[in-house]
């Protein structure tokens, strides 16, 4: 603890600095997630393509991709951008599929009453299509929410601040309780952003708090 | 006036043949109960009425205006539609459900709440009930909320497809009831669709009997298909041999009394 204790401002400083890479990464993946979870849902043949590319862009390891991400859009390779972009290709290719299966789970009897009705397009996807894919979609974002905060982490190797820093650091000077700081750090926000995805879920979907099955009959 | 369809068709792009030159008129404040077996184009001819389904062929006329003229999203909202088992919005209070036609349109919330809860009221439903979400109530509370929400901006015209298929015998009788008393008073233009032939002998002031492809297989008022089935296959639709509507009278202790096929006394005649 005395390590932790004599570093408590560096550590707070990285973990800032994770939360500043992983949480705009995330918020990113999900937009661009559902645009094509939407996208192949709509059109199932442009989607097979559309999803096939992304689960490709996934197996794209991530060292190169932080080599080319920079090269690409001109940006430095230390920055932090550079590893936004690179976490939101690896979040969305992860997401887009949940994302249209979301849609997907969306009950079909539900969206024709609902246009039936009178919802506009835009209305129908807004009010009715986005609000019921969000059980099935929150399962997914609780997934690429975790990967993406342990992620984080291989920015360090490049040079890109956040709580990995402890890991290379504690590795290269043999400092175990910097490593345990680092590993702990990281696997504590990733539960904390989780628990607050969770609590997030249920206040967007009130009707299943109300109603254990969730209404699916 | 009404709804009328002129010589309408419907091939859908893989060849399937859903209607072929159908031609009917609604007049206004009527019952259109289009019955058939699945596969007798019945809910493909509804759903031409509010654009879900647009004809290959001929057209369908509202007050004399083809719908194929009129904005879609504003042609659905200006018609109640009854959807199956089901329909209902899951994630709004059933309160909001009701509302939604009057949202869509402008009002506000609060006076379209309002006039939400007096309509659950309406069709025989606790107020209190609007709080609740629509998978706590049983399957005839539910359809009596499509109900509801099918009436909530006053159309002239409601479609209803197979409203109240999917709830048992007693309860769809309680509904149809409903319904009958709610059409009295307010006298809607009414496309109902059913696979039910009671039901559309008991709802319907016309009814038309569609067999496969949507060709119809005779078309008039309950009384006039009951008393000429215009073919075997109707007869055999409407169950014209069996026990429950080949009523007799016997003559037991200078009474009249009905009795159907199998014997079993079902009323006595005054």
């Amino acid at each position: 603890m005395s390590w932790l204790e004599a570093n408590r401002d560096y550590v707070l400083d990285m973990l800032v600095q994770h939360v500043r890479l992983s949480v705009p990464a995330i918020v990113i993946s999900v937009v661009v997630a559902i645009v094509l979870g939407r996208v192949a849902w709509r059109w199932p043949r442009v989607g097979t393509v559309v999803l096939g590319t992304a689960s490709l862009l996934y197996s794209v390891p991530a060292l190169p991709l932080l080599i080319v991400i920079p090269v690409l859009l001109g940006i430095p390779l230390r920055s932090g951008l550079t590893l936004v972009v690179a976490l939101a290709v690896y979040g969305t290719a992860l997401l887009a599929g949940t994302a249209a299966d979301a849609f997907r789970s969306v009950d079909g009897r539900v969206r024709e009453a609902a246009e039936a009705m009178g919802y506009s397009r835009a209305g129908l996807f807004w009010k009715v299509d986005l609000p019921l894919a969000v059980p099935v979609l929150l399962s997914g974002v609780r997934v690429i929410t975790v990967s993406t905060v342990s992620l984080v982490t291989i920015g360090a190797l490049v040079g890109i601040p956040s709580l990995g820093n402890l890991l290379t650091d504690g590795f290269q000077r043999d400092i175990r309780a910097e490593i345990v700081t680092g590993v702990v750090g990281t696997m504590l926000l990733a539960v904390v952003l989780d628990v607050l995805l969770v609590v997030l879920g249920r206040l967007a979907t009130p009707w299943r708090v109300a109603t254990p099955t969730g209404g699916a009959r | 006036m009404g709804i009328e369809f002129r010589d309408v068709g419907k091939t859908y792009p893989d060849g399937t043949v859903a209607v072929t030159g159908f031609s009917c008129t609604v007049p206004s404040h009527r019952t259109l109960a289009l019955v058939g077996t699945s596969g007798s184009g019945k809910t493909t001819l509804m759903r031409m009425v509010n654009r879900m389904v647009e004809p290959t062929t001929g057209t369908v006329l509202i007050d004399e205006r083809d719908v194929l003229g009129l904005d879609k999203v504003e042609l659905r909202r200006s018609i109640g539609y009854v959807p199956q088992a089901g329909g209902l919005l899951p994630h709004r209070r059933v309160v909001d459900n009701v509302a939604t036609v009057p949202v869509l349109t402008g009002t506000p919330r609060g006076a379209a709440r309002d006039a939400a809860l007096a309509l659950l009221e309406r069709v025989g439903l606790d107020p209190a009930l609007g709080r609740r979400y629509p998978a706590q109530l049983s399957g005839g509370q539910q359809q009596r909320v499509a109900v509801a929400r099918a009436l909530a901006a006053d159309p002239n015209i409601l479609l209803m497809d197979e409203p109240f298929g999917a709830v048992d015998p007693i309860v769809r009788r309680g509904l149809q009831d409903q319904l009958l008393q709610l059409q009295a008073e307010l006298g809607k233009t009414i496309v109902l669709v059913t696979h039910d032939i009671d039901e559309a002998f008991r709802l319907g002031d016309e009814v038309v009997i569609l067999r496969t492809g949507g060709i119809v297989a005779q078309a008039g008022t309950p009384k006039e298909i009951v008393a000429a089935p215009a073919d075997d296959f109707v007869r055999d639709f409407i169950g014209a041999d069996r026990a429950d509507r080949a009523l007799r009278t016997v003559d037991i202790d200078g009474r009249s009394v009905v009795v159907d096929g199998d014997g079993r006394p079902v009323g006595v005649l005054e």
